[in-house]
């Protein structure tokens, strides 16, 4: 489809407003808002753009005094706080949209947790071979420590962040699940709170879902995982420590949920029991947030040159004395190859069709797809299983030919280390770049809560790619994002 | 409150605290150079080495400036006022999330600016330095700075235990450089308790009340009459003045005392026994029982039970052992 212009809306903020064939959020064609959006065009349109700038700068500020900001080391700042780059017009969802996103998310995130209560139990699916054998031991992070251990609640993934993207019909679908250690939920807070003061008018008028329950739900969450006999546990979060550059998201959601934040060096184990050292003696600990990596929490069962980590953690975890969120091992559930299988995962467990589809995947260890693959690298994504944040990813139709004949070397090389999807053109939302609202790609994170029960908070963070028709909305390549309005009806 | 965090707080403390005692001490000898004969001159800069506890890296070689140099930007060594800086601010960053943002800045913002690298460029330059008077006004500058940052400390944050360890680590750390500076005066001031002052003796025991930030508090108690049994008795027995031992040991035992509460007796037990000590025997000594005995003794009692009470410090909430503390 030619790029067309949006001729109808002649408004000097939308001169570069061009339409391409992704969903765009806000415009249904070149003549036509969705209705959704209506007010919301009607209040952007309204203001002068020196208006909208100093708005944008507000929001900025107040990021800043809030200490939502970012360190980046190695750069010779003085150690100078930066904040995200975050987009002042709101990405809006409907009802009836949510609806089906939570509907979708309940049953993946009650699935995947099955599986990996029966992978590392019983193995019924491998049995049944609805998953290959060789696909889960083979992956990375599987812990055979985890074998046979039973998790309270059969709860593995407490806290989950799943990547969805619209696709060009304006369907949601999964593009990855994040069950280690999610982050971005503060920004998704932190990007509401903003809105509210900037737009408190518009924000009204609009019926939003409120978010700000979050850090309640995840502090019953983490209760309700307490081990048997603990009715007051001490609930924590482990943090890395400062040079993590989500230190400040640690730091945030400790504070808003009233716990202690703790680093590794704080925590000491006698008798398979967790305590924290605090000046008034030794405290016990009954559940840990943990935002630290498997490889790196517990020295003597990982990884042995990890400093942030408590000798002992995992031992006490399996004694059941102590409860980590998340479990050790849920990495093996969003290794990138795996994930091709979640739609039989949650036929297999349920019995039901899934709600919200995945992208076409390509398992490259199977020579048929690895064949197409090598031969249509320029029109695929490929991505490493085991990385995250937008690194080891080629983008074929952005790509040169040395760095195709780079990936099908390594594809050769260790096929079941990289999967293939088609190169899809996730939806648009507007954004201010400059003096003009201008599209970028979008996804959506929402975060899903699974304790006692499944709890999502309407929305999550949108990720924006800032760069003009960059496709990856990583943070650290460059991302911002926006906030995330889920309307009551 | 965590160990760990206690522990930053405590040593961010010491750390500037101790930051400012060294600018003080080259603030003050500086000056006082600009009156003394050469071979006076030698004694005073060693005078000043030994009440910084004679930091290894640095040497007296005859050159101010050099020392100068050597005590405000040499990182090897620990003293000198740029690692005390470092140390402070690095150990605030690690408890970014309890101190308040007033005195992160203002901890930051001397950061920044003593690790300028003209700073010490402009510094290295001995033959422009001693004209420009710039070393004074940089010394000058780090001392206000130190002095806001326990401003905003006292003012921002909330006076809870985190600020009690704050308390801790300031008045421990003054409490053993005052009684420290007061010994490496022994031999010039208390040796020869009958010695009439001259013009430069007047001038040197102003320069030790200056040390401790004492002179004008010292006149409004005594009058510009200055002696030595007097100099002594303010600084070690003042009751009022922030910067004497007594003061600082009765705020060390306020905050413990803030600290425990009416918690658990038997844990605290040993350390308030050391403070109530030192306390009682500054709070009951007077200054001619202490200059009819033994001067440097005392005062080397009392480094060595600051250095008790710091080990203590951490042996009870820092650094304890993990069976003792199942155990009690």
């Amino acid at each position: 489809m030619q790029p067309a212009q949006t001729k109808q809306f002649d408004h000097a903020t939308l001169k570069n407003y061009l339409l391409d064939d992704a969903y765009d959020e806000m415009f249904a064609g070149p003549d036509e808002l969705h209705p959704h959006y209506k007010p919301l065009f009607d209040r952007f349109s309204s203001l002068p753009i020196d208006e909208l700038q100093r708005r944008k700068h507000s929001a900025e500020l107040s990021f800043l005094n809030q200490g939502i900001t970012f360190t980046v080391y190695g750069r010779d700042d003085g150690g100078k706080e930066h904040i995200f780059p975050y987009d002042l017009v709101p990405r809006i969802i409907t009802a009836a949209e949510w609806a089906t996103v939570e509907r979708g998310l309940t049953q993946r995130v009650t699935a995947l947790n099955m599986f990996l209560r029966d992978i590392y139990n019983e193995g019924r699916i491998l049995k049944d071979g609805i998953v290959p054998r060789e696909m889960v031991y083979s992956c990375k992070h599987f812990r055979r420590q985890m074998v046979g251990l039973q998790v309270p609640r059969n709860v593995y993934v407490a806290i989950c962040g799943t990547d969805l993207i619209r696709m060009e019909n304006g369907e949601f679908v999964v593009l990855e699940d994040n069950l280690r250690v999610p982050s971005g939920v503060s920004y998704m807070l932190a990007n509401r709170r903003v809105m509210k003061r900037i737009f408190p008018q518009l924000f009204q008028s609009y019926n939003v879902r409120p978010i700000e329950q979050y850090t309640q739900l995840l502090l019953g969450t983490l209760r309700s995982l307490a081990p048997e006999g603990r009715p007051e546990p001490n609930i924590v979060l482990l943090s890395p420590g400062v040079f993590n550059s989500a230190y400040f998201e640690h730091a945030y959601l400790a504070r808003q949920m009233g716990i202690e934040l703790v680093e590794g060096r704080d925590l000491v184990t006698h008798d398979n029991i967790i305590y924290m050292r605090t000046t008034s003696g030794l405290r016990r600990v009954d559940v840990i947030y943990r935002r630290v990596d498997d490889d790196f929490i517990d020295p003597m069962a990982f990884r042995g040159d990890s400093i942030l980590g408590v000798s002992g953690l995992f031992n006490a975890y399996r004694a059941g004395n102590v409860t980590l969120a998340n479990a050790f091992g849920t990495g093996v559930a969003d290794d990138k190859a795996l994930y091709a299988y979640v739609p039989s995962i949650i036929k297999y467990y349920l019995s039901e069709e899934p709600v919200l589809q995945n992208v076409k995947t390509y398992i490259l260890t199977e020579p048929k797809a690895r064949q197409h693959v090598l031969q249509n690298l320029d029109k695929l994504v490929i991505k490493a299983v085991g990385e995250s944040g937008g690194y080891g990813m080629l983008i074929g139709p952005h790509s040169s030919a040395a760095q195709r004949e780079e990936f099908a070397h390594k594809i050769q090389a260790d096929p079941r280390n990289y999967i293939a999807q088609p190169t899809i053109s996730f939806s648009r939302a507007p954004c201010l770049i400059g003096d003009e609202l201008e599209p970028r790609h979008v996804d959506l994170r929402p975060y899903i809560l699974y304790g006692d029960k499944v709890a999502i908070v309407p929305g999550g963070l949108t990720r924006v790619a800032l760069k003009r028709g960059s496709l990856v909305v990583n943070s650290s390549q460059g991302g911002g994002s926006k906030d995330t309005w889920v309307l009551s009806q | 409150m965590l160990s760990r965090v206690a522990d930053s707080l405590y040593w961010m403390s010491r750390s500037i605290e101790r930051a400012e005692h060294t600018t003080r001490l080259l603030d003050v000898n500086l000056n006082l150079m600009l009156d003394e004969s050469a071979t006076n001159a030698d004694r005073c800069w060693q005078r000043m080495l030994q009440a910084l506890g004679n930091p290894e890296a640095t040497k007296w070689t005859g050159d101010a400036y050099a020392m100068t140099e050597s005590l405000t930007f040499d990182t090897e060594n620990k003293a000198s006022i740029l690692s005390c800086i470092i140390s402070a601010r690095e150990n605030s960053r690690h408890v970014r999330e309890q101190i308040s943002t007033e005195q992160w800045t203002r901890l930051n913002q001397l950061y920044l600016q003593v690790t300028r690298p003209d700073m010490r460029a402009n510094l290295q330059d001995g033959a422009i330095m001693a004209d420009s008077g710039q070393p004074t006004e940089f010394l000058q500058q780090v001392m206000e700075a130190v002095h806001q940052f326990q401003g905003v400390s006292d003012s921002t944050m909330s006076h809870g235990e985190g600020w009690q360890f704050i308390q801790i680590g300031r008045y421990i750390e003054r409490a053993s450089a005052t009684a420290l500076l007061l010994e490496a005066y022994h031999e010039d001031l208390w040796l020869h308790t009958d010695r009439i002052p001259e013009g430069n003796e007047y001038l040197e025991w102003m320069g030790l009340l200056r040390s401790a930030t004492a002179f004008e508090a010292y006149c409004k108690v005594y009058t510009a009459d200055i002696t030595p049994d007097r100099i002594l008795e303010f600084l070690l027995l003042d009751e009022e003045f922030p910067h004497s031992v007594r003061f600082s040991i009765d705020a060390l035992q306020d905050a413990f005392e803030s600290i425990h509460g009416d918690g658990n007796e038997s844990r605290t037990e040993p350390l308030r026994r050391l403070v109530g000590r030192l306390q009682a025997s500054l709070n009951y000594s007077s200054v001619d029982e202490i200059l009819n005995g033994d001067v440097v003794a005392y005062l080397r009692s009392i480094q060595f039970q600051c250095r008790s009470i710091h080990n203590m410090i951490y042996q009870i909430y820092i650094d304890y052992s993990i069976q003792a503390a199942l155990a009690g």
